[in-house]
């Protein structure tokens, strides 16, 4: 048995979680040139995730491009096709349900995307985006253009600017809007995938701001989904590092920014620039070699020893499982400080 | 599990100094911390290199004139990194592409770029060429786009330096060779052969260096030179940035948003708004006696990476103005919580602040209440409604 799934029974026992995620595996294939377009390889996007998500939560991802983050989110929803594993919503297994009770289920779960020029249909005003979901859902005759309005107020639109399309509106608003039309069906859970990124700083200080209000105002929990360390920081109760598909580290804010352990968490918090010129140019500061290998043929052991200061021959050999060793802050490293 | 001793290969105590160098100063809490001898980057000289006056930058449309940049004035030394800084559409990229004279010929520039005493706006195309990717070079954003795909790496860097001298084909591959040995390829001799998507993001953005560096200059325009990367490999770049400058004595204009970045980097910060400088000096003076509320509100957007959880972001408020159509007085009266009618009628022009010796200057009506202030980001708690 895994360390994971002690863990999970563990927590199973004591809190009850919204989300749980078990050896979570995704792997897309790769084809050939050829005329057969054969299948050569696999894209080992996600590999062996779990995660916990309490009611309220707010469960930060972070890691660099390619590390798995946005597969995780979106296989959370099954908006991609898991290969392995379990995802449990209130306990119920999404990997296995019809598509019908899946319906039901992403009403209580939603999404938001990192692009809010991509994700909005540029040929709908603003009150039609919102309403599409309603729409859907069967829930737009009682009182549908109300909730509308409702929802602009509540990201700090005006309802009068419904009629508007998507590209009359800033970036900053234009996420307003995503977030207005996942919050439609009033969900407990949001994924939010890379909210703030491409975003201006003052901007994206605004939207971090409405999302803390909106959670506490409503009851949400969020998987939210981030490069940027410090917005990560500023939002997440936990914080789940990931590193080529894998998680290599989880625990509480103060676990991971405080008292990392894994030497990949600390190389990036050490590399993530402050804003601050004393303490940036006084701290010590890790600076790892080489890039992050293809996913396609990740390492073997622990992926992340092609980099890694520490790596001995053990690590090439044995995948580090995720470990707790008595902390509730699981470590996935065979030589952890 | 016993812990094992290695430490980490690459663990740097960066020096405990201001890169604004020189004698000791005094910060906003009063205390005095003594400047010690910086050894992550070698301190710029005085000697100046790159001096811009008054440029403005404006572009004809069928709306009307966008006035992409106004009244921008720096000067650039030896060694020097300057960082401009702003939000999209600042300007910031728009003024430096005029320093490297890429702009569109619809573009109406005015002012004067003077490199070493040369204006550049009042030069031959010819001769501009000449200097262009010698004495002046630049790193673009997305190495992707700016290499070409369909030729190797090694003819790339062999052919900036054909372009501009008459040296013998194999003396420039053997130049390009020590490049991309400077600026860490291994292999170097074997990756001249290889193609840009060959490469791995943070191993073509050192290729972008090497070019920029090959011919010696002395300026190096660097536009968002990291932003495409992750942060692991950021920090490789940068450091690798700091290195080369101090290799080839050239100076960095470094134009970026993260302010982190500027933090770790700048000598000096050059805060644009709307086109317009509205705070220019040392990086400790910008970052901790910050005399311009628009600077203030972006300190204050940013979560802390050491402070308590609990408190939120400040944001500013609304969003910048129309470059078209702007705003009477104080650009940034309309998102400014200080701004009262003198900062709606007139514009403040870019003046010393208290600061007289180190050169801060700040474009605002009311620096003095933000000298006042403890913590000028406190301006924009609950959404500027203090």
């Amino acid at each position: 048995m895994s360390a994971a799934q002690q863990e999970s029974e563990a927590d199973s026992k004591t809190s009850a979680a919204l989300l749980e995620v078990d050896d979570l595996e995704v792997r897309f294939p790769v084809h050939g040139a050829g005329f057969l377009r054969r299948v050569v390889g696999h894209v080992h996007a996600v590999s062996g995730v779990s995660l916990r998500l309490a009611e309220q939560e707010t469960l930060g991802v972070v890691g660099e491009s390619g590390c798995g983050k946005s597969t995780t989110g979106r296989a959370i929803l099954q908006l991609v096709q898991a290969t392995s594993g379990s995802v449990r919503y209130r306990g119920e297994e999404l990997t296995t349900m019809s598509s019908s009770d899946l319906q039901r289920v992403r009403r209580e779960a939603g999404i938001v995307f990192q692009d809010p020029y991509a994700s909005l249909n540029p040929k709908l005003p603003v009150n039609d985006i919102i309403a599409e979901p309603l729409k859907v859902h069967r829930r737009w005759r009682d009182g549908g253009p109300e909730r509308v309005a409702e929802l602009l107020r509540m990201v700090g639109l005006s309802p009068e600017h419904g009629n508007r399309y998507p590209h009359e509106f800033s970036g900053g608003q234009r996420q307003r809007v995503g977030i207005a039309r996942a919050l439609a069906l009033e969900p407990k859970l949001l994924v939010l995938d890379e909210p703030v990124s491409a975003l201006d700083v003052s901007v994206q200080a605004g939207v971090v701001n409405l999302l803390e209000e909106l959670q506490e105002r409503l009851g949400l929990s969020y998987v939210f989904i981030a490069h940027d360390l410090s917005v990560v920081r500023h939002i997440s109760d936990r914080v789940a590092v990931m590193y080529l598909g894998r998680v290599v580290e989880t625990g509480t804010r103060e676990d991971v920014y405080e008292r990392a352990s894994h030497p990949y968490t600390q190389a990036l918090l050490s590399a993530a620039p402050w804003a601050d010129p004393r303490q940036e140019r006084t701290r010590e500061r890790i600076v790892l070699t080489g890039d992050v290998p293809s996913p396609v043929n990740p390492p073997s052991g622990c992926r992340f020893r092609t980099r890694c200061w520490k790596a001995q021959d053990l690590c090439s050999e044995q995948v580090p499982e995720l470990t707790d060793r008595g902390k509730g802050h699981p470590v996935a490293c065979h030589f952890p400080d | 599990m016993t812990q094992s001793s290695n430490t980490p290969p690459h663990t740097e105590a960066a020096p405990e100094q201001a890169p604004t160098g020189g004698s000791s100063a005094t910060d906003s809490t009063g205390e005095t911390h003594t400047a010690e001898t910086h050894t992550r980057d070698q301190a710029p000289t005085e000697e100046e290199v790159l001096r811009v006056e008054d440029l403005s930058v404006e572009f004809p449309t069928d709306d009307g004139r966008v006035k992409a940049v106004r009244n921008v004035s720096y000067s650039l030394r030896e060694r020097e990194v300057l960082s401009i800084v702003g939000e999209s559409g600042s300007g910031k990229s728009v003024s430096s592409m005029a320093v490297m004279g890429l702009l569109p010929r619809s573009a109406r520039i005015s002012g004067r770029i003077l490199y070493r005493g040369q204006d550049l706006l009042a030069m031959r195309q010819k001769e501009l060429r000449s200097l262009r990717g010698r004495k002046i070079s630049m790193i673009f954003q997305d190495p992707m786009t700016a290499l070409n795909p369909v030729h190797t790496v090694g003819d790339q860097l062999a052919e900036a330096v054909l372009a501009h001298s008459l040296v013998p084909p194999a003396k420039a591959r053997e130049r390009a060779r020590e490049m991309l040995d400077l600026v860490g390829i291994p292999q170097a001799a074997q990756r001249l052969r290889s193609y840009p998507h060959e490469f791995s993001g943070g191993m073509r953005q050192r290729v972008m260096i090497a070019m920029a560096i090959i011919n010696d200059p002395d300026v190096i325009i660097a536009d968002e030179p990291t932003t495409a990367l992750d942060v692991t490999v950021q920090a490789q770049i940068l450091e690798k940035l700091l290195e080369v400058k101090d290799a080839v004595n050239a100076a960095i204009l470094l134009i970026t948003h993260d302010l982190g970045v500027v933090a770790g980097l700048a000598h000096r910060v050059l805060v644009m708004y709307a086109g317009t400088p509205v705070e220019v000096g040392g990086t400790e003076d910008v970052f901790y006696r910050t005399r311009m509320p628009y600077t203030a509100g972006l300190l204050g957007s940013i979560p802390s990476m050491t402070s308590d959880h609990g408190e939120p972001l400040r944001p500013i408020r609304g969003t910048p103005p129309s470059l078209i159509d702007m705003p009477r007085g104080c650009p940034f009266s309309p998102r400014c919580p200080l701004a009262d009618d003198t900062c709606r009628s007139v514009e403040p022009v870019l003046l010393p602040t208290d600061d007289q010796e180190n050169e801060h200057l700040a474009a605002c009506h009311h620096w003095e209440r933000l000298a006042a202030a403890d913590d000028p980001t406190a301006f924009f708690r609950n959404g500027g409604q203090y």
